[in-house]
């Protein structure tokens, strides 16, 4: 799904990385906000909603509706939409409102 | 405690002209924005601008926020914390923002809100399944991450926004298998829907989306006709396949900010909702905050960029900073009146004759 070449933009991605989506080794680029590394690889449902357990995925992409919360490195409720991608992330998909420890 | 004259939150382009006309006018300026980079949404706009050559007419929108961000960076006076959010507004002209290192306190004797607007949602039968994507959100994901939202999309909503990101998304190579207007006419300027027709985009008018198909992931739509009381035509469903329904049905100003500090808010439909009252100079009823942008109602950015040009210099003069400050701000508000004017700008004069109505600050 990424854009290899496109009429006006060029695209400047940071390095290539990888990270891990439910166990699973994925490629991305250092940076991008980590639904774009997921949308890319063709990965639409992020979570599920906690009382319907209805699948829920990208939605606003400013950080602002909570469609996209995911587990990461453990922490849940992070807004995936806008959190950069770091190598090695561990990323799941959150089913209810999330374990604060 | 940090302290500053003026504090904008939001760095977008009513944020940038605002920081960029108070520090012009000799204001201590601190621009707070929660993204990494600064220019808003403008950093996804790839189509040219109108307007006059002050108004960067001709201009891509990602052009202009690189431009307006070197021009930020080149004036001292400006004092720019990324990956700030704020959280609260308290009434001792305290922001309270929380940042990488921890929460930060912030005095600024004037806060203009400069926060812009939040996609709207429309209501059917499968709307949370992935794949329904707001337009705002699609052109991120293309315009700046270089990422396609999916193959096969379909556009809600034939306002400027409907027709531009269509136009982008067969640029990214998407196909666009329609755009659907509940209206009897299309909402846009007639040069951008002409661009999406000449490419073989159907746009429907009197038509919405009824239903989402899909069980996991949006796999398509029903679509239906509507009559002219915008009511849904039995018999007429069709359905279309597609992987993305894109919704560009307008935006809510983003004013929780506004509503927390206390400013009266008024019901304006024509500016997206409710939004601070404000006077001509951009100041709301709490007279150290001001406004401008989409939280002040929903324009486009050549108007935000008018907007918050305007408050930055009324910010600065109620300071006691004055370098010709009277005359640049009412050159500022006769281009909000010239890019108001004629039929594409009857809604928002509307909105505006409402919102002075409404009357005054109390």
């Amino acid at each position: 799904m990424r854009i290899v070449s496109h009429p006006i933009l060029e695209f400047q991605k940071g390095r290539p990385v990888k990270f891990t989506f439910e166990g699973q080794e994925l490629p991305g680029c250092e940076g991008e906000p980590i639904a774009a590394a997921l949308l890319a690889a063709g990965i639409r449902v992020l979570r599920e909603s906690p009382r319907l357990h209805r699948p829920r995925g990208f939605f606003c992409a400013i950080g602002n509706c909570s469609s996209c919360l995911m587990v990461v490195d453990g922490v849940p409720n992070v807004r995936v939409c806008v959190e950069p991608l770091r190598e090695g992330m561990r990323v799941e998909r959150q089913e209810g409102h999330g374990d604060i420890r | 405690m940090k302290s500053v004259e003026v504090a904008m939150v939001g760095a977008g382009p009513a944020g940038l002209l605002a920081a960029l006309a108070a520090a012009g006018q000799g204001a201590s300026v601190v621009l707070i924005e929660r993204d990494e980079r600064l220019g808003g949404q403008l950093i996804k706009q790839t189509h040219k601008f109108f307007g006059s050559e002050r108004q960067e007419a001709g201009a891509r929108g990602f052009m202009i926020a690189r431009k307006l961000a070197e021009a930020v960076a080149a004036e001292p006076a400006i004092e720019v914390r990324l990956s700030s959010q704020a959280l609260g507004y308290y009434s001792d002209r305290v922001i309270y923002l929380e940042e990488p290192n921890g929460l930060v306190k912030l005095k600024a004797e004037r806060t203009i809100l400069t926060t812009g607007a939040a996609e709207r949602m429309l209501a059917f039968p499968g709307n949370d399944l992935p794949g329904v994507y707001g337009a705002g959100a699609v052109q991120t994901l293309m315009n700046v991450h270089g990422v396609r939202p999916g193959r096969r999309v379909l556009m809600i909503g034939s306002g400027n926004i409907g027709l531009i990101v269509s136009y982008q998304l067969l640029q990214a190579e998407v196909e666009v298998v329609a755009i659907l207007e509940a209206a009897p006419y299309v909402g846009g300027y007639l040069v951008h829907a002409a661009k999406v027709r000449r490419a073989g985009v159907p746009i429907l008018t009197s038509h919405s989306v009824k239903e989402a198909l899909g069980d996991r992931e949006v796999r398509g739509a029903v679509v239906c006709r509507l009559d002219s009381a915008w009511q849904p035509i039995a018999g007429s469903e069709v359905s279309f396949a597609c992987d993305v329904i894109c919704l560009a049905t307008g935006l809510n100003p983003l004013t929780e900010l506004a509503w927390q500090a206390g400013c009266r808010m008024v019901y304006v439909p024509e500016l997206g909702g409710h939004v601070p009252w404000h006077d001509d100079d951009m100041r709301t009823s709490v007279e150290h905050i001001y406004v401008a942008g989409d939280c002040s109602g929903v324009e486009e950015a050549s108007a935000a960029m008018a907007g918050g040009w305007l408050a930055g210099l009324s910010a600065a003069a109620s300071l006691g900073h004055d370098r010709g400050g009277a005359e640049l701000r009412k050159a500022a508000r006769e281009e909000l009146v010239a890019l108001r004017a004629g039929p594409t700008g009857a809604k928002i004069r509307k909105g505006l004759e409402a919102l002075s109505r409404a009357g005054g600050p109390a």
